[in-house]
């Protein structure tokens, strides 16, 4: 009755074409795009220290994984090409954004970003050469060898960390427009409003690259790769073009991870491969192939600990210990159960969701 | 020259106990198609069941019998019983709603398992390493040891052993039985072998089955050598480049990867780094450590030159 075409005419080519066709949509998802850039800041702005668990635990962690999940979602669910190798290219990114911020302390923020993805797309793309020859799972344990081997690398040669005792790498104080960004004194509203804001642009870029050319002759790879090739569609530049764009995602979401969410990294102890199982994770159940999917997902993977956290350990007074392990057991239902409910993710659900919406409150 | 000697034997044996794990993994794939990443944790289950029933801890049976051991010659038997009912179980309540789905979303799948399994593993019997007594042979071969002067453990050439049989009777039950044939048919296609009277249910039970009992013997093996712990489930990560390197679809390819990897593993982790000191004058510090790598990137370079691993079926495809 609300929520329909009917009413919503289209006189020009452009607003045929517009990412949310329904005027209703457009409405709900600018109200989003308030809510996160205007209205939580602001919260946060007034809301002092106390709000800096919600920022720490859920909001940081949120929009930095769904940028990851959204680099993972252009490889896996739009070009098919399965990695695991998505913990390691994090890694990358973040001490790219090491290196770089380290060296040249003076560069803007945004540039050492942008930096550390173009190294990261750099890094995945090397590592996507074997998919021109091999498919699959066969493709997903040789992107193992590249959740290793950097791991291993980034452990092992001093140089990465610059050579102090540790191993760790620190991020250093930077500031952004003249408030503190990174570093222990980083601003946590503004923290969280430059995280926002770099997600929201790069989803916004992300779900116009898969409308277009270049997302459909991912997806053409993806549903029969031979086809593909055979009606003009380049296997090589596609697959490699997608590695390339997934990393760079990938890469600025380690970024933004060690620099304004952990502050502080170890390659083998941030980003092991339970990350890339994590990542994974949020965008099967989110939804493989879709934007809003990768943003579901990241909220399911992040708040579920929290939630199962706040329940045994506050509500039922378990001990920590064991109810870390009721936690994996959980974890691992709730998998096999949407799995099973719906293998198509969250945003199926959302697309089932919008379709009864149409005829509700009369179905008949 | 000795010491190389006793580096590829030892690698050559470390090299059967990661097939053991990969067979698990060929037996799934080859039955349903199926990624089975479970296969470590399985192996895990496995040795924490026969441990539990063997020291009395088993939850249900101190119900019936409070602090009952079973001796070995039952415990086993009863061990091979539970993963049986584990089959059941994980065909009745998951694979059942599973059939014509995504290989990746079959694969999230036996994740959401190897979850369950190791979850339920810490809270029945603890996290704490538990040492496995089935009066295996152990310690390193007198006869090599005096005549040769070669340190051999005996309890590698018994795990060897264990690994002919168990690949013999395997390669067989594929090649040679009805049951073997019908398993393929479904890896093949899950709705075409519906569609001549293959029961899919049935054929899961069996290799989930077959699967859950290669993993005991997995873990009877590893568990004799280094303890039931936690980090067994994460040999499972060892076997996947024996895997690739031998073809998903292969059971002796299963057991040559793993020959190749172990050896290659071994003798990288010894020479590489003293090699590459002389030639260029690196520090050969660094290149300790790099077993966790090397077995991926070793096939990898085999996988540009034969897609599908060394012995896996050729991929032909079609439009």
């Amino acid at each position: 009755m609300f929520y329909r075409e009917s009413g919503d005419f289209k006189t020009t080519y452009t607003s045929d074409q517009a990412i949310f066709p329904l005027a209703q949509d457009r409405w709900f998802v600018r109200a989003v795009v308030v809510l996160a850039l205007v209205v939580v800041p602001i919260a946060l702005y007034f809301g002092g220290s106390g709000s800096s668990y919600w920022v720490n635990t859920f909001l940081l962690p949120f929009f930095i994984y769904s940028l990851a999940a959204i680099g993972l979602n252009i490889l896996v669910g739009y070009c098919g090409q399965i990695s695991l190798g998505t913990g390691a290219f994090l890694a990358v990114g973040a001490y790219g954004y090491y290196k770089l911020t380290t060296s040249f302390p003076e560069i803007n923020f945004f540039i050492l970003l942008i930096g550390s993805g173009v190294v990261t797309a750099a890094v995945g793309m090397l590592f996507g050469l074997p998919s021109l020859r091999i498919k699959g799972f066969y493709l997903a344990v040789a992107t193992l060898a590249a959740q290793f081997f950097i791991i291993w690398l980034f452990y092992k040669v001093p140089w990465f960390y610059n050579n102090n005792a540790t191993g760790q790498i620190t991020v250093p104080p930077r500031e952004l427009f003249g408030l503190m960004l990174t570093g222990p004194a980083g601003v946590l509203w503004f923290k969280y409003l430059v995280t926002a804001a770099v997600v929201i642009l790069a989803a916004l870029i992300a779900k116009n690259l898969v409308r277009g050319r270049i997302g459909r002759s991912w997806m053409a790879i993806r549903d029969m790769d031979i086809a593909a090739e055979l009606i003009g569609v380049r296997p090589m530049r596609t697959k490699l073009l997608a590695f390339g764009v997934s990393s760079f995602y990938i890469g600025i979401a380690g970024a933004l991870m060690f620099s304004v969410y952990l502050g502080a990294a170890e390659s083998g102890e941030t980003f092991g491969i339970q990350q890339s199982f994590d990542i994974l994770f949020m965008i099967i159940i989110g939804g493989l192939g879709t934007i809003l999917g990768s943003f579901l997902g990241a909220a399911f993977i992040v708040l579920l600990p929290i939630v199962l956290e706040l329940l045994l350990v506050n509500g039922v007074g378990l001990n920590t210990g064991f109810a870390e392990h009721v936690k994996v057991v959980t974890l691992g239902v709730l998998i096999l159960v949407f799995l099973i409910a719906e293998p198509h993710g969250f945003a199926r659900l959302w697309e089932i969701t919008k379709e009864k919406l149409r005829l509700w409150p009369f179905p008949h | 020259m000795m010491f190389l000697l006793e580096t590829v034997i030892s690698g050559l044996m470390t090299g059967v106990m990661y097939s053991l794990v990969a067979l698990g993994f060929v037996l799934i794939f080859k039955a349903s198609g199926m990624f089975n990443f479970a296969q470590g944790v399985l192996a895990l289950f496995a040795g924490l069941t026969l441990h539990g029933l063997m020291t009395g801890t088993m939850p249900f049976t101190h119900v019936v019998y409070p602090e009952y051991a079973m001796p070995v010659w039952l415990a086993i038997p009863a061990t091979i019983g539970v993963m049986i009912l584990l089959a059941v179980v994980w065909e009745r309540l998951v694979m059942r709603y599973m059939v014509n789905q995504a290989d990746i979303i079959l694969f999230m799948s036996t994740l959401g398992l190897a979850f369950i399994l190791e979850g339920m593993g810490d809270i029945i019997w603890g996290s704490d390493v538990k040492v496995l007594k089935l009066g295996l042979p152990e310690g390193a071969s007198d006869f090599l040891l005096t005549n040769f002067n070669l340190y051999v453990d005996k309890l590698e050439v018994f795990a060897g052993i264990v690994a002919i049989v168990l690949v013999t009777v395997l390669a067989i039950f594929f090649n040679k039985t009805r049951m073997g044939r019908a398993l393929r048919a479904v890896a093949d296609d899950h709705q075409a072998a519906m569609s001549v009277g293959i029961s899919l249910r049935a054929i899961w039970v069996t290799v989930w089955s077959v699967a859950g009992i290669v993993a005991l013997v997995a873990g009877v093996m590893w568990g004799a050598k280094s303890g039931i712990q936690f980090s067994l489930s994460l040999i499972a990560l060892k076997a996947l480049p024996v895997l690739i390197l031998g073809g998903f679809t292969s059971i002796p390819g299963a057991i040559v990867g793993g020959l190749i990897i172990g050896v290659g593993e071994k003798l990288a982790e010894i020479y590489t780094g003293d090699l590459l000191n002389a030639a260029f004058g690196w520090d050969a510090g660094i290149f300790k450590a790099m077993e966790n790598w090397f077995a991926y990137m070793l096939a990898l370079v085999f996988l540009l030159f034969r897609p599908q691993g060394l012995f896996g079926d050729k991929i032909i495809e079609r439009i």
